[in-house]
């Protein structure tokens, strides 16, 4: 759902921009404080994972494709600020680079996929995850948690379209609820595939579980 | 080699050898554009001109492979990107 240039109007640019900006600058102020060395290394590959996977466009239904958004993983792993840098800067070379989304709507893109689909889909996770700290709950909530970062995404990028004057409500949103509620189906597989494997290879990174815990739930 | 060069090398391969075989249908947002009738607002020439646009490594001639070296390419500049932001918010932390 990256949006090229020429489908926002200039002040909804703008100011989807600068919310942007905001929320880059808070994120990379929250994590000054507390950056883990041992993550940084992971964040990029986070973001290596989520651009390579956006290249992936799986069909859905008639004619139409999707792929992978990584909001909800990457917070899932990382947390929603360092995940917030990590769906920026896949972004942003996705933009400057190979001209995926418009370098006028980068803003909108950012906050529709980075800010949005990240806090939305952490959100799910952590209040899901509430529920139990069992691997198998923890599943669902991840699953849940992508597909509520896709169509929160898809939400705020309909009402980008309103402001703008280029859509009407009344036929946007349903078009693009209804096509993203499928693709949010392949974001939660995909996910929690993902997460299955770092699972295996790091449960210290996901779930993270303490040695106790783990006892306990063989 | 550690962890995270293994996890690397994966998403090298899964964006070099996976990406040529990516649906070429339409995206949510373009389908609905299309549909919707608003899709040829996108055209014109770009406001920023990008050295690889649609993911295409230029002077190549086989598509896939255009596209296998491109995302290749992507995907090291988003690690290495985020790599340097990573080490230094870390040394802000030093500093402050």
């Amino acid at each position: 759902m990256h949006i090229p240039d020429g489908f926002l109007d200039l002040q909804t640019s703008v100011a989807a921009g600068a919310i942007a900006a905001g929320a880059v600058g808070y994120a990379s102020y929250a994590l000054r404080r507390r950056v883990d060395p041992e993550k940084i290394p992971v964040m990029g590959v986070a973001g290596a994972f989520v651009f390579a996977a956006q290249m992936i466009n799986f069909p859905v239904a008639g004619g139409t494709s999707g792929h992978l958004l990584g909001a909800a993983l990457a917070a899932i792993l990382l947390g929603p600020w360092a995940a917030v840098l990590v769906m920026t800067a896949v972004l942003v070379i996705q933009c400057f680079v190979f001209q995926d989304g418009g370098a006028l709507a980068l803003g909108a893109n950012v906050l529709n996929m980075g800010l949005m689909g990240v806090l939305l889909g952490y959100a799910t996770y952590a209040s899901v995850g509430k529920v139990s700290r069992r691997v198998r709950v923890r599943y669902v909530a991840s699953f849940l948690a992508a597909w509520v970062a896709v169509m929160a995404g898809a939400f705020l990028c309909c009402w980008e379209l309103i402001i703008s004057g280029t859509a009407a409500p009344q036929v946007v949103l349903p078009a693009m609820l209804g096509v993203h509620a499928l693709i949010g189906v392949g974001e939660g597989v995909i996910t929690v595939a993902a997460l299955a494997l770092v699972s295996r290879s790091r449960p210290d990174i996901w779930p993270a579980l303490e040695p106790a815990e783990v006892a306990q739930q063989k | 080699m550690k962890w995270w060069h293994w996890a690397l090398v994966v998403c090298l391969v899964v964006a070099a050898v996976l990406s040529p075989f990516a649906s070429p249908w339409p995206d949510g947002l373009e389908r609905v554009a299309e549909r919707l009738g608003f899709a040829a607002r996108a055209e014109g020439p770009a406001a920023v001109s990008a050295p690889m646009p649609d993911y295409v490594f230029p002077g190549i001639t086989s598509e896939g492979l255009a596209t296998a070296i491109a995302g290749l390419i992507g995907a090291l500049l988003v690690f290495a990107l985020l790599y340097g932001l990573g080490k230094a918010l870390a040394r802000s932390d030093e500093s402050a």
